[in-house]
């Protein structure tokens, strides 16, 4: 049984009330309309579960609101964001140090916020291994792994994708503590998932927004 | 700044564990030591040809390189972190290309001079082919880079990548080989400004077809 995570705690708060507001968002992809006339207000401390079937468009909805994919329709006026995606962006052949050190910097983090890294891997369950290639993790060690930069470079919108995805019953604590506590400082989050999101205030369905089929 | 740097050196990092430096490296040896056997024992010719073979085995080198620049990051999700980091796509691109630079093609450079004694190269004429590959180069890495980004949709996309590049490869193989010869003069300034103009425009074309591919 592991102890219980201790992240070391980020002193930002978010005061300059950041919201993520949609309206009328339509999303294609090929020749198909996945979903439109979507409308979508999130403000500070909100947090977002975005539910849908296979292939109803939650992972282009949240690249959308990225800014990763472009908009057919509508118009998003989205805070600066991270985004966790399907693919974790990692590369197997760094260590973990190097891995925390390149995306403190493409983040744009505060100078030194890798730097209590033994903190920083303690507290997302990954402790004492940051000298190992990020190849010998396992998927869900890689998927903690991920958490750091959304820690690191504090940033007001969270965009995660299936976040639950390969954590264990630890991981899945670890993410409700770090949503919580990002919510507790006035961040927002958007979170698409199959299964319940306990830290979730709001809930959105893309089967309500499904298109007819596009000619 | 220090985004840039990160982004450069953690490209050089990745090419020289994954040792796709070293095996640039050794294709280069590989084809000059191979290429005397296809010609024949005849000094002369290989003399005379040398200047030419050391140019297409450099160009052919560097093109199966083509696929590293940005296929990997492009699967693994790693492009749309940097295109969520601060710096602009077209920066983040230029530093890859450096990095790409300095990991694949500046140890091939190195191994010229010898690559040119395998093909019995006059001593006289190595600098001027060397020089020649100098100013050549950054147009080679620069335009293959268009080809790369314009393929890197297409799951296993390096021979289109290839193939791609290949028209902006022509005019630089046609004035690098020029410039190898005696008088080099003009023709190595027309070298240059190849170079030069594809520094000015390769970044942003190669930044416009990564956002097209995200679609």
């Amino acid at each position: 049984m592991m102890a219980k995570p201790e992240i070391p705690a980020a002193a930002v708060r978010f005061t300059d009330a950041p919201c993520l507001e949609v309206r009328g968002l339509a999303c294609r992809r090929g020749l198909r309309l996945l979903f439109r006339d979507l409308d979508m207000h999130l403000a500070g401390g909100q947090a977002l579960a975005l539910y849908g079937d296979n292939g109803s468009g939650k992972t282009s909805l949240l690249r959308q609101l990225a800014g990763l994919l472009p908009i057919e329709a509508g118009h998003v006026a989205a805070p600066a964001c991270h985004y966790l995606g399907h693919a974790d962006g990692l590369k197997a052949a760094l260590t973990l140090a190097e891995t925390l050190q390149f995306e403190a910097a493409i983040h744009g983090a505060p100078i030194g916020a890798a730097d209590p890294q033994d903190g920083l891997l303690a507290g997302l369950g990954l402790a004492g291994r940051a000298a190992q290639p990020v190849g010998d993790l396992s998927a869900g060690q890689r998927r903690r792994l991920s958490l750091a930069r959304l820690l690191m470079a504090p940033r007001p919108l969270w965009l995660l994708d299936e976040p639950l995805t390969a954590l264990d019953t630890q991981g899945i604590a670890l993410i409700d503590e770090l949503a919580r506590r990002h919510m507790a400082a006035g961040g927002l989050i958007v979170a698409a998932s199959h299964v319940e999101l306990a830290f979730a205030t709001q809930i959105l369905s893309l089967a309500d927004y499904r298109s007819e089929p596009a000619v | 700044m220090s985004v840039f740097w990160a982004i450069c050196t953690q490209h050089m990092r990745l090419a020289w564990r994954n040792g796709h430096s070293g095996l640039a490296v050794s294709f280069l040896f590989i084809a000059v030591t191979l290429l005397p056997f296809g010609i024949g024992p005849e000094l002369k010719m290989l003399r005379a040809l040398a200047p030419g073979l050391l140019w297409v085995v450099l160009v052919i080198a560097l093109m199966t390189s083509l696929d590293r620049l940005f296929q990997a990051d492009f699967e693994d999700g790693h492009l749309d972190q940097l295109m969520l980091s601060p710096l602009a796509l077209e920066l983040v691109v230029l530093a890859k290309l450096l990095g790409h630079y300095l990991a694949m093609v500046v140890p091939l450079l190195l191994s010229v001079p010898l690559a040119g004694l395998l093909l019995n190269s006059a001593p006289e004429s190595l600098p001027r082919v060397w020089l020649a590959m100098l100013v050549g180069s950054p147009a080679l890495v620069l335009l293959g880079g268009i080809g790369a980004a314009l393929a890197v949709s297409v799951r296993r996309g390096g021979l289109l990548a290839i193939l791609l590049s290949l028209p902006f490869y022509v005019p630089v193989m046609i004035f690098g080989t020029a410039a190898s010869g005696r008088e080099p003069g003009v023709l190595l300034a027309i070298l240059g400004l190849l170079s030069l103009a594809a520094l000015c425009t390769a970044p942003l074309a190669i930044a416009a077809a990564l956002r097209t591919a995200q679609r």
